[in-house]
């Protein structure tokens, strides 16, 4: 046995573990915390597997703003615990559920013929055509281009649910500010001096994700931090939910890509088809309004439904 | 010189890894939320720093070399404020008990 095997079974070990810690955390914020770490050990796995992409979004969406997400949400639900036993008919159903789950999962993977049927191949040769370097990327935005607009829209719609359980009075007003009202010097200096760097990082990611692990996902997922840093810092108050360009922002990408999607039997021929000779901008350009529908998303997300009056 | 370059980088990731090893078992071992704090600020600056160090002399290029510089300073910058974070936290909630 190789070092790297033996490497790779403790690493998949340490992950078992550290996903049964969070299943049997007793309090939220622990079993929080154990989720975090979990994806960032799960975001190494996909590393060990070649598949860098899906490691950046891991680390990224799956760990970092799922974590802050999740830390928020065990945050307001403290004030307010019911940490009743919930009793034998509900506990049993929900461990056979997920007994169930985890069986057909595991038979599903130990099924799978030696020879997986793939895809890979094919998804190569169109590769060209669309002027990318990616796979990835030319699966995302070209080869199934419908099914990632349409990912956009569930992301815009998980806004309007968290808006919508704002009482009336509030309606357009803004979230309450994140973090603590203390001056707080150390987060400031940290959103000072993270927020220039994580700005240039996104978009470099943003760019070099055409031919390059990375892409919208990952680069909006990064810009979205560092806004969520400044809120924190209290450095900017979360924007009222009736600002013109926020609402703007939020469906820019899934806007424009259904505009170019509507244009391409004009342009290609067929719903969603683009024109080989300009593959490669036209898809650029979708990425960029993407990206900044996932950075506006997630810090919405966030910050929750408004609770203050809008301004007069 | 290889054999020299190679010597350096062994002594000082593997330097790096004994900072990583203390820092966890302090972690572990130590009494209170602020000792353990300590424990894992000096892994993070000192084992990281030394890992990079070593690494250093292995990368490829300049670019990756200063690729590896960043991560350790962006790890400072926030590792430095997290730390700040958890201890004013711990402070606060010392004076309210």
């Amino acid at each position: 046995m190789t070092l790297l095997s033996i490497l790779d079974i403790g690493l998949a070990a340490i992950v078992l573990g550290v996903a049964a810690w969070t299943v049997l955390a007793r309090d939220t914020f622990g079993a929080v915390v154990g989720y975090v770490a979990y994806g960032l050990l799960v975001s190494i796995v996909w590393v060990r597997l070649y598949a860098p992409d899906v490691a950046l979004t891991e680390a990224a969406i799956g760990s970092g703003v799922t974590g802050v997400l999740l830390i928020t949400a065990a945050t307001r639900l403290s004030g307010n615990r019911t940490e009743a036993d919930r009793g034998l008919s509900i506990k049993v159903p929900a461990a056979l559920l997920s007994l169930l789950v985890t069986a057909t999962l595991a038979a599903a993977v130990l099924l799978l013929p030696d020879n997986a049927p793939s895809l890979a191949p094919a998804a190569d040769q169109g590769l060209a055509a669309t002027g990318l370097g990616n796979p990835v990327t030319a699966v995302l935005i070209a080869y199934r281009s419908f099914d990632t607009m349409l990912e956009k829209i569930v992301l815009v719609l998980a806004v309007v649910g968290v808006w919508s359980v704002a009482p009336d009075r509030f309606w357009g007003g803004a979230p309450a500010p994140l973090g603590r009202p203390a001056p707080q010097g150390d987060l400031v200096l940290l959103a000072k001096a993270l927020t220039p760097i994580g700005i240039l990082v996104g978009l470099h990611m943003f760019w070099v994700g055409a031919d390059e692990p990375g892409g919208a996902f990952q680069s909006g997922a990064i810009l979205a931090a560092m806004w969520i840093v400044v809120m924190m810092a209290r450095m900017a108050g979360p924007p009222r939910i009736n600002a013109r360009w926020l609402r703007l922002t939020l469906v820019a990408g899934p806007a424009v890509f259904l505009a170019v999607g509507l244009a391409g039997p004009r342009m290609a021929g067929a719903f969603f088809a683009y024109p080989v000779s300009v593959a490669k901008p036209i898809i650029i350009v979708i990425e960029a309004f993407m990206v900044l529908t996932i950075a506006a998303t997630l810090p919405m997300l966030v910050a929750g439904p408004p609770s203050r009056k809008s301004a007069p | 010189m290889t054999a020299a370059i190679d010597l350096f980088s062994v002594v000082a990731i593997g330097a790096g890894v004994f900072f990583f090893f203390a820092g966890a078992v302090g972690l572990l071992r130590f009494p209170d939320s602020l000792t353990r704090l300590h424990a894992l600020s000096k892994a993070d600056n000192l084992g990281l720093g030394l890992v990079v160090l070593g690494l250093l002399s292995r990368s490829g290029s300049l670019q990756e070399a200063l690729k590896l510089v960043v991560v350790w300073a962006l790890v400072q910058i926030s590792g430095a404020a997290a730390s700040q974070m958890i201890g004013r936290a711990l402070r606060l909630e010392g004076t309210r008990k």
